[in-house]
């Protein structure tokens, strides 16, 4: 088997908030215990609602901020604690698509000084090479090379997600994460994305994780799926598995919440979670979705459910795993 | 025959800038029936928004209502004076905003937000108006309301303070619910909730709604007709479920087949997204024609040269494309 890109074992990110005066510090947690592997070639969809961590999580395996427990591995190295490869080494390796492409350019750099500073920094030092190889991934992504001189507020929104694109493939990474990379786009453009996305992906044989709320978008373009919530997986499978055969009622609510025109009824009302998320600062004991959720009992309440196997590579955390079909 | 709730006839709205004038929406007509739950969707600057603040005669400097006739219940409000028109919004005419937080007062009370609507407009006391706005949060099932009516905004979360909002609108029964992308900024569990609280109150009160979004499958599931606008226009209106089964104008088909379709890999593999190509046009730039040429598949001269009449559809749905049929 493959050796995986990216292994997480029991990562946890936590936070401190608040002070001494106003009621004492509380510990976020905004991931707590998360293990993941990302095989390379591979896509990852990590799903989730807003504060479930997942973008904190992306943050870790950027090496932006410190892990408070467990360990990251990228290609074979560990890249927390003491000997953690330098941040110059890493950004060769993982590279990271923002959301909005209008807050993630520096407006003041025309597209060739966004994709040559990284190359000149990394020691491509030719400047024949600077050009051929900006030329190139211009290319790539859909920009004409003449466009090189040009701005950020010179481009609509769909290409300054290409030049995001570009940006964060010119120094040949392996693994890319994705932090909602069309959401922040126009409908009639965000199928040229993901097209785009997918193509690069087989071209240069990259790893993705695609953080998406949008389940149609994760369901396209993902291999395997993780749900997250209040900092745990509590599902993670293929993506048939996921979308075919949801065991958590998390993800069948995230399922039957999608205003999916074309089968309106497929997945009934019963699965539809109730309330709002809890805040991360206070989850609920034992399993954090048991306010929301149609399956509560008491065992839900009092012990955390663990993350197991159900099938052949699916796992889910709940303790009523054999029972939602 | 009836008269119709809303009557928007031959609505044109003027954007003043740079020294000349754009027509940032021509020629939309739609009419609405009582209780009737009805869908304008587009992408980001095609004129929806805009078309709900002229039902709601809240046009402002440099938008101005530039010709055509809005009727409510048979009677015209377009030339109403400002004082009429304050009389008609909270009364007959209510609206739901995208950004809950922005639209609230932060320096008051959600209670009292929602208590001045029965004083302003059901010249109650402030007493009973308060009794009122308790029952009115009960009503949106926000928890333990007689605590909640003494918070202030900031205090709530994005979906209770959506909640709030709603009950703000539909406090005195408005005839007419305009909801700007209502859910956009909350998370998906929590907006398939707060759809479903609007459509069942709706429904309730025989309060019709205008829905305004960039989703179609979210405005197809809660309403019933739809209108499809681009660039300014509307483009097609349609029955809601005819409008994925027949998409009939070229845009509204290239925005229904570029939805990644949950189930569709299941059935049929990864195929490519359809792709719509180019950008949505900016507003001085507008190319002449249909609106939609540039960028349309089977484009012919007439395009280019002619706008497209109405074409009419079953159902009283209309199309404006020269090659429907």
């Amino acid at each position: 088997m493959a050796e995986p890109l990216l292994s997480l074992d029991d990562l946890a990110v936590h936070f401190k908030i608040g002070n001494m005066l106003g009621g004492g510090i509380k510990t976020l947690k905004a991931v707590d215990g998360v293990t993941l592997d990302v095989k390379p070639g591979e896509c990852l969809g990590l799903v989730g609602e807003s504060g479930c961590g997942k973008s904190t999580l992306a943050l870790a395996i950027m090496g932006l901020l410190p892990p408070t427990r467990g360990t990251i591995g990228v290609d074979g190295q560990e890249i927390s604690g003491n000997k953690a490869p330098d941040r110059m080494k890493m950004a060769r390796t993982v590279q990271m698509v923002f959301q909005d492409p209008y807050a993630s350019l520096n407006p003041r750099q025309t597209v060739r000084r966004t994709l040559a500073d990284p190359l000149r920094l990394h020691g491509v030092t030719d400047k024949a090479e600077v050009e051929a190889r900006v030329a190139d991934m211009m290319a790539r992504v859909g920009l004409r090379p003449e466009q090189a001189d040009r701005y950020p507020h010179e481009f609509s929104g769909g290409q300054r997600q290409r030049i995001g694109i570009a940006r964060a493939l010119i120094l040949k990474p392996k693994l890319v994460l994705c932090d909602e990379p069309v959401s922040a786009l126009d409908v009639s453009i965000r199928a040229q994305i993901i097209n785009l996305l997918l193509e690069l992906k087989d071209e240069l044989g990259l790893s993705y994780i695609m953080i998406s709320h949008d389940l149609g978008v994760v369901e396209h373009v993902s291999d395997r799926v993780a749900v997250m919530y209040l900092g745990r997986i509590v599902e993670q499978g293929g993506w048939q598995e996921i979308f075919e055969n949801p065991r958590h009622p998390y993800t069948r609510a995230l399922i039957a919440a999608i205003p999916d025109p074309f089968h309106r009824a497929a997945i009934s009302a019963k699965a539809k979670a109730r309330g709002e998320i809890a805040s991360a600062l206070n989850p609920p004991p034992g399993c954090h979705f048991h306010p929301r959720c149609p399956l509560k009992a008491d065992i839900c309440v009092s012990q955390d459910p663990v993350l197991a196997a159900v099938a052949e590579g699916h796992r889910a955390a709940c303790h009523f795993r054999d029972r939602v079909s | 025959m009836t008269v119709p709730l809303l009557k928007v006839d031959n609505l044109r709205i003027a954007l003043a800038g740079d020294g000349a004038t754009y027509n940032a929406v021509e020629n939309v007509s739609f009419e609405i029936g009582r209780g009737e739950a009805f869908g304008l969707v587009g992408e980001s600057g095609c004129g929806k928004s805009i078309t709900a603040l002229a039902v709601m005669g809240l046009l402002r400097r440099p938008l101005s209502l530039g010709g055509g006739r809005i009727a409510l219940d048979g009677e015209e409000i377009q030339d109403a004076s400002p004082a009429e028109m304050r009389r008609l919004r909270g009364k007959r005419i209510a609206m739901i905003f995208q950004e809950p937080m922005t639209a609230l007062n932060p320096l008051s009370p959600v209670g009292k937000q929602i208590a001045e609507m029965f004083v302003l407009h059901e010249g109650m006391g402030w007493n009973e108006a308060m009794d009122r706005a308790e029952e009115a949060l009960r009503q949106v099932r926000v928890p333990s309301p007689e605590r909640r009516i003494k918070d202030y905004p900031h205090q709530l979360s994005g979906g209770m303070r959506q909640r709030v909002m709603i009950a703000i609108a539909l406090a005195c029964g408005p005839d007419l619910l305009v909801a700007d992308e209502p859910t956009t900024a909350l998370d998906v569990t929590v907006q398939a909730e707060i759809i479903d609280l609007m459509a069942e109150l709706c429904a309730a009160k025989g309060t019709a709604i205008l829905m305004i979004s960039h989703d179609l499958g979210l405005v197809a599931n809660m309403c019933k007709r739809v209108a499809v606008m681009y660039a300014g226009r509307i483009v097609e209106s349609q029955a809601a479920e005819a409008i994925f089964a027949t998409p009939s104008h070229p845009y509204t088909r290239g925005l229904v087949d570029s939805l990644p379709r949950l189930g569709e890999r299941s059935k049929r593999g990864r195929q490519r997204l359809r792709e719509i190509s180019g950008v949505v046009p900016s507003i001085a730039a507008y190319p002449a024609g249909c609106r939609f040429n540039p960028r349309c598949p089977s484009v012919t001269d007439v395009c280019r040269e002619m706008v497209p009449e109405a074409t009419p559809l079953p159902a009283e749905g209309l199309v404006r494309c020269h090659h429907h049929g």
